[in-house]
This record gives structure tokens, C-alpha cells and sequence, in this order.
């Protein structure tokens, strides 16, 4: 008995250790200088307020907010039926291999995977080039450097995060329950409706919640992908972090997004009757 | 146990004699360290390189975090040293009884001691100088002539450009204005970087993409249809080598001259092999070598021995006397005004394209 004790404080040690050091310390440090002068000692408030009085701040913000939740709703319309068809439509033996290969971009990393939609979406690139080919245009079409663009990058590094809990859920889904439904004479749309969906709710909120979260605080894709106007809060953390050199002010900025990714997640936990413990299961 | 913290013992002693060897951690710009010059410089002295590669923003940013360490050995960009000094010592001052200063252009030498200074000490030593002007591409664009193209609507949807500081005084040059005149009076200067502003706000639709490196910028010319865009030299003239049509110009309001150097970081752990890898770069044949492979004038005296016909040209063929006489060089940045270009910068970025 004292030694299993030992063995699940030595497993324990590492946890605890990535926890604190690597995760809470940094957190709080930057809650404290957040609240402190950009250069000098003291306690301020400057870094917040200077958010609000900044309509460039605050716009982009809501920008951002309000782009990540479309593109969640986005990649939960592509994905659910892609975990559908893997999970109830196509037979065991190719499943494992197709899902698989969905696994593929998450390999390679995001830069990399972003770079290939530039080569892809380029005006002397693969599409346009295609399309010229076989005489469909002559001049290049805008495909890159526009939210399009953008939207296309950050769902295909996030869809994956959604596809895979909807699966979890959608396989515990007993397939006899669809029958009975449809023997009882339900509509597909009715047992989609009232079967299907229901149950892969936990799947659906806790993809939602990783992919929001992943596309609220991505950097690359907007950067890479994005156009002209296409500016992402993180880009204005990064700006204070590194052009202005204002590092209370970044870490201030850093808490709010923080924050308002916390509320919206609690807003969708409370909108669709959900609870956080619960998710997941 | 025991054998365990015996275990421990040997894998620590092992790593450390691994790293018994002598390192220089450099944080520098991509290349400035030619390959080929990496190996020279190994073998001859037995120092192994680390390289890490950066720009100014970065560069500032983990030194600062560090407090000035983690790197041996940094290069800054010369208008960029003296105010971060003073807020934030990242750098120890040079000590130029060590540097091979015979082999360095006297004016440079002096230019950069007196602008990286901080209380009378210099902190950085030239390596190499260049200009942004603007990259054009003269079949499509042959009237293309100053900073004020960037917002030509002859050329709308072709035009692109780097949303960073040089942009913003290139585009001042460009309307007429002398914003390094302004260097001195912090509100006028902010009146100008907001008439600035509005200028390119206004113009944003006929932008096609902002550039963000080298490479994207040479994707622009290649790839994606840009026939002006602001850009640095030893670039427009790496294009100029593939097609013929593309060159760098230098604008007719003035190109802007910056001066790349080597500084050292205040916690360096090898003060000694950056000396000796500085006086390495600058000895005329090396440092003839890379003008020769990225294009960029070198500070080294008597380099241009070694030059390649092509790079005389190249020099030749976009600075005419007068061109040369009215490079602007960069002023030492005063404190604070990275705020104010940052805010401009994040504005232009976030306005809507009408």
C-alpha cells in the first residue's frame, strides 16, 4: 500500500511540476504586470482602459470574437457529416484508414499545412493555374489574401478537433435506435433531429469549445492566409509584444482574450443546456 | 537507487563533455551567415556556430526577456540600439581595441559608434548597409519612379508593400515631407505619420497583399502579379538575376539606407569568439563574398576588390550620382515613437478597403 502511494505521487510529480512552473507561474506573472506601468513600478489600471478607449482595440477584438464563432459554427456543419459517414455510413475496415488520413495535417504542422494553401491558392498557383489550363479563365482569380482564404485555413487546422469528439459520441449511438425511430415511422430529418443530434451533443460542445479556442488564439493563418484587412487580435498582441515593446499592455491584451473566450464558451454551455463536467463523457 | 544517481552522473558528465566545445550562439538576420562561411569559420577556429534567425522586432524582444542572454552575439540594425539600450540594457558596450577596425570603412565605423551610443559608449560595429526603395517590374510598370507609386492607381490591384516602420517614412518621402527632420518634435511627427495614415488608408483598394519577408516579397514579383512594391535591394536584385524586367529602383524623393551590425549581448557567455567571428566576416574576402551571394554593400574596406561584375552593376544601374547623395540613412530612433508608427500600422491594417 505505502509503495503504490510513492509510484502515484512519482507519477503525479510531473503533472504537477508541468503545472505550476510551466502553466500557472508564467499566468500570473503576466496578470501582474498586466496591471502594471509599461516602464516603472506600481499598480495601474492604464492597460485595460486603454483597451476600451481605442476603438481600433475593442473593434478588432469583437472582430475576431465574433469571426471565431462563425467559423466554429463552419466546422461543425463540414465535419458532423464527415464523422457521421466514418462512424455509421462506411464499413469498419475503411474507417480506421480514413481516419487516418485525416490525421495527415496535423503531422506536418500548421506553417507547413498553411504554406500549402498559398501554393495552392496562389495566382500562379496550383487552382489558377489549372483553370487557365483548361481555358475556364485567362486572368487569375483573387483566391489568396482574402477571408476566404483565411476561413479555408483556419477550418481545415481546426476541423479535425471537431470531427474526432463528434465520432467518440456518434459511436456509443446504438444503430438500432435509428432503426426503431424509422420503423416507427420518423422522418430521417426527425431522427437526425431528435436522435442523432441529441446525442452527439457532448461531442458537438466539447469540439466546438477546442476548435473556438484554436481559431480564437491562431496567429499563423490569419497572418499567412488572411488579407489586407483581415487584422486578428493576436496580431495586435504580437504588436505590442514585439513593435511597441509594451509588454504590460500585450499581457493586458492576452487577459482579455483570455476572458472573452472563457465567457462565450460559458454562454454556449449555458445556450445549449450543457454542462462542462458533462463533456466530454 | 544508487545506481540510478550513477546513471544520472554519467549522462550529465557525457553531455558536458559534448559541450566542452566552444560555441557562439549568434541571433542574426537570415543570410548572414553564408553556409559556405559558416564552415570556413568552424574549421578555422574550432568554435561551432549556433544561428538563430530574427529581425530587429524579435531580436529585441529576446534579448529583453532574457535580460541579454541567451545569445552570444546579435545584430541589430544601427537605428535601433541606442533607445533600447537606454530602456532596456540588453548590450554590452564594444570594445574597439578588439575589432579589426582597419578593415572596416572609416565613415561607417564612425556613423554607427556615434548612433548606437549610449553615455558615450558605442555598442555595435558595421556589417553591412543596403537601402528600401521600391522593386519594380519595368515591362509592366515603367513610369514607376517614386515612393508615391505605392498609392499610383495606374497600377491598383498590382502594388504591394511591407506595413512596417519603413514604410511609413518612405511614404512621408513620398509626399513631399522630411519625417527624420522630425525626429526632434514628437508631435509634429505624429501629425505627419497620421497625414501618412490617411494617404494609404485611402489608397488600401488599390493594394494587392502586404509582404511580410524576403521571400513573400519575391513570391509578389514571381507569383502573384505585383508589378511595384517597396522593397530592399539585395532582393529586387536577387529578381533582377531570374528576369531581366524586374529591378530595384531607388525612389526619386530618396531611397532609405540602413546600416546592419554586430552587437553584443550583455550576459554573452563568449565575448572573445564574437570578436573573432566579427573580424572573420569583415575581412574583405569573406565579407566580398556575401555582397556577392545576397547582394548587400558590406562595411568591409577593400571588398569591393573581390566583387562580382554583376554587383558593380547592380549598383550602377540604381543609384546615379545624385541617387547615391540623397539615400536617406536612418537617425538613431527616439524613445517612444515605435508607439506611434505601431498604432498607424494597426490602423492601415484594420481599415476597410473601399
Amino acid at each position: 500500500m505505502e509503495n503504490n502511494k510513492k509510484v502515484f505521487y512519482i507519477l503525479l510529480a510531473p503533472v504537477l511540476l508541468w503545472l505550476v512552473f510551466l502553466i500557472i507561474v508564467p499566468h500570473i506573472e503576466l496578470l501582474i504586470s498586466s496591471f502594471k506601468p509599461n516602464s516603472g513600478d506600481g499598480f495601474t489600471l492604464e492597460n485595460y482602459s486603454a483597451f476600451f478607449a481605442d476603438k481600433i482595440y475593442w473593434k478588432t477584438f469583437i472582430n475576431t470574437t465574433l469571426y471565431a464563432i462563425g467559423v466554429t459554427l463552419l466546422a461543425f456543419v463540414v465535419s458532423f457529416p464527415i464523422a457521421f459517414y466514418l462512424t455509421k455510413v462506411v464499413s469498419r475496415k475503411y474507417a480506421s484508414f480514413l481516419t487516418l488520413l485525416l490525421l495527415i495535417p496535423l503531422w506536418i504542422g500548421e506553417l507547413v499545412t498553411i504554406y500549402g494553401w498559398v501554393t495552392l491558392l496562389g495566382d500562379n498557383g496550383v487552382i489558377n493555374e489549372s483553370l487557365k489550363f483548361i481555358g475556364l479563365i485567362d486572368k487569375p482569380l483573387p483566391l489568396l489574401y482574402n477571408n476566404i482564404s483565411m476561413t479555408i485555413g483556419l477550418l481545415y487546422m481546426s476541423m479535425l478537433f471537431m470531427i474526432v469528439p463528434i465520432m467518440t459520441t456518434l459511436e456509443s449511438l446504438d444503430d438500432a435506435m435509428i432503426e426503431a425511430a424509422s420503423d416507427l415511422g420518423a422522418s430521417k430529418w426527425t431522427i437526425f433531429r431528435r436522435i442523432v443530434i441529441p446525442h452527439s451533443m457532448p461531442g458537438i460542445i466539447n469540439g466546438s469549445i477546442i476548435v473556438f479556442m484554436l481559431v480564437i488564439g491562431d496567429y499563423v493563418a490569419p497572418n499567412i492566409l488572411g488579407g489586407k484587412s483581415s487584422l486578428w487580435f493576436t496580431e495586435q498582441i504580437y504588436n505590442q509584444f514585439l513593435s511597441t515593446f509594451n509588454w504590460s499592455q500585450g499581457a493586458a491584451f492576452g487577459f482579455l482574450l483570455l476572458g472573452i473566450s472563457s465567457i462565450t464558451i460559458w454562454m454556449a454551455l449555458r445556450l445549449s443546456g450543457q454542462k462542462l463536467d458533462k463533456v466530454g463523457e | 537507487m544508487k545506481k540510478l544517481t550513477k546513471l544520472a552522473l554519467a549522462v550529465a558528465l557525457a553531455t558536458s563533455a559534448l559541450s566542452a566545445q566552444e560555441v557562439l550562439r549568434i541571433i542574426t538576420w537570415k543570410g548572414y551567415t553564408p553556409k559556405a562561411l559558416v564552415d570556413k569559420f568552424e574549421k578555422e577556429t574550432g568554435i561551432k556556430l549556433k544561428i538563430t534567425y530574427s529581425n530587429n522586432e524579435e531580436m529585441i524582444a529576446k534579448l529583453r526577456a532574457t535580460r541579454g542572454g541567451g545569445f552570444d552575439l546579435a545584430q541589430p540594425s544601427q537605428d535601433r540600439i541606442s533607445f533600447v539600450q537606454k530602456k532596456f540594457p540588453i548590450y554590452q558596450p564594444i570594445d574597439y581595441s578588439k575589432v579589426n577596425t582597419k578593415q572596416l570603412i572609416p565613415s561607417m565605423l564612425e556613423a554607427v559608434k556615434k548612433n548606437s551610443s549610449v553615455d558615450g559608449k558605442g555598442y555595435a560595429v558595421p556589417m553591412c548597409f543596403g537601402t528600401t526603395g521600391l522593386v519594380v517590374n519595368k515591362k509592366e510598370a515603367p513610369d514607376a519612379k517614386d515612393w508615391s507609386d505605392l498609392w499610383n492607381p495606374k497600377y491598383a490591384g498590382k502594388i504591394s508593400y511591407r506595413l512596417k516602420r519603413p514604410l511609413l517614412i518612405g511614404a512621408a518621402f513620398g509626399m513631399g515631407e522630411n519625417p527624420f527632420a522630425l525626429y526632434n518634435d514628437k508631435e509634429k511627427y505624429k501629425a505627419l505619420i497620421e497625414k501618412v495614415t490617411k494617404k494609404l488608408i485611402e489608397s488600401k483598394k488599390n493594394v494587392k497583399n502586404y509582404w511580410t519577408s524576403g521571400d513573400t516579397q519575391k513570391a509578389n514579383m514571381t507569383n502573384n502579379g505585383v508589378v511595384v512594391e517597396s522593397g530592399w535591394d539585395g532582393i529586387g536584385w536577387q529578381l533582377h538575376k531570374q528576369n531581366k524586367d524586374i529591378d530595384f529602383i531607388a525612389p526619386k524623393s530618396g531611397a532609405l539606407g540602413w546600416i546592419d551590425t554586430y552587437a553584443i549581448p550583455k550576459k554573452s557567455k563568449n565575448v572573445e569568439g564574437a570578436y573573432k567571428f566579427i573580424n572573420f566576416m569583415m575581412k574583405p574576402e569573406n565579407a566580398a563574398f556575401f555582397t556577392n551571394k545576397e547582394g548587400y554593400g558590406t562595411a568591409s574596406l577593400g571588398a569591393d576588390k573581390f566583387y562580382k561584375p554583376e554587383i558593380k552593376d547592380n549598383f550602377a544601374r540604381a543609384f546615379s550620382k545624385e541617387d547615391l547623395d540623397n539615400i536617406k540613412w536612418h537617425p538613431p530612433v527616439p524613445v517612444g515613437f515605435e508607439e506611434i508608427e505601431s498604432k498607424a500600422l494597426e490602423r492601415i491594417k484594420a481599415a476597410e478597403s473601399k
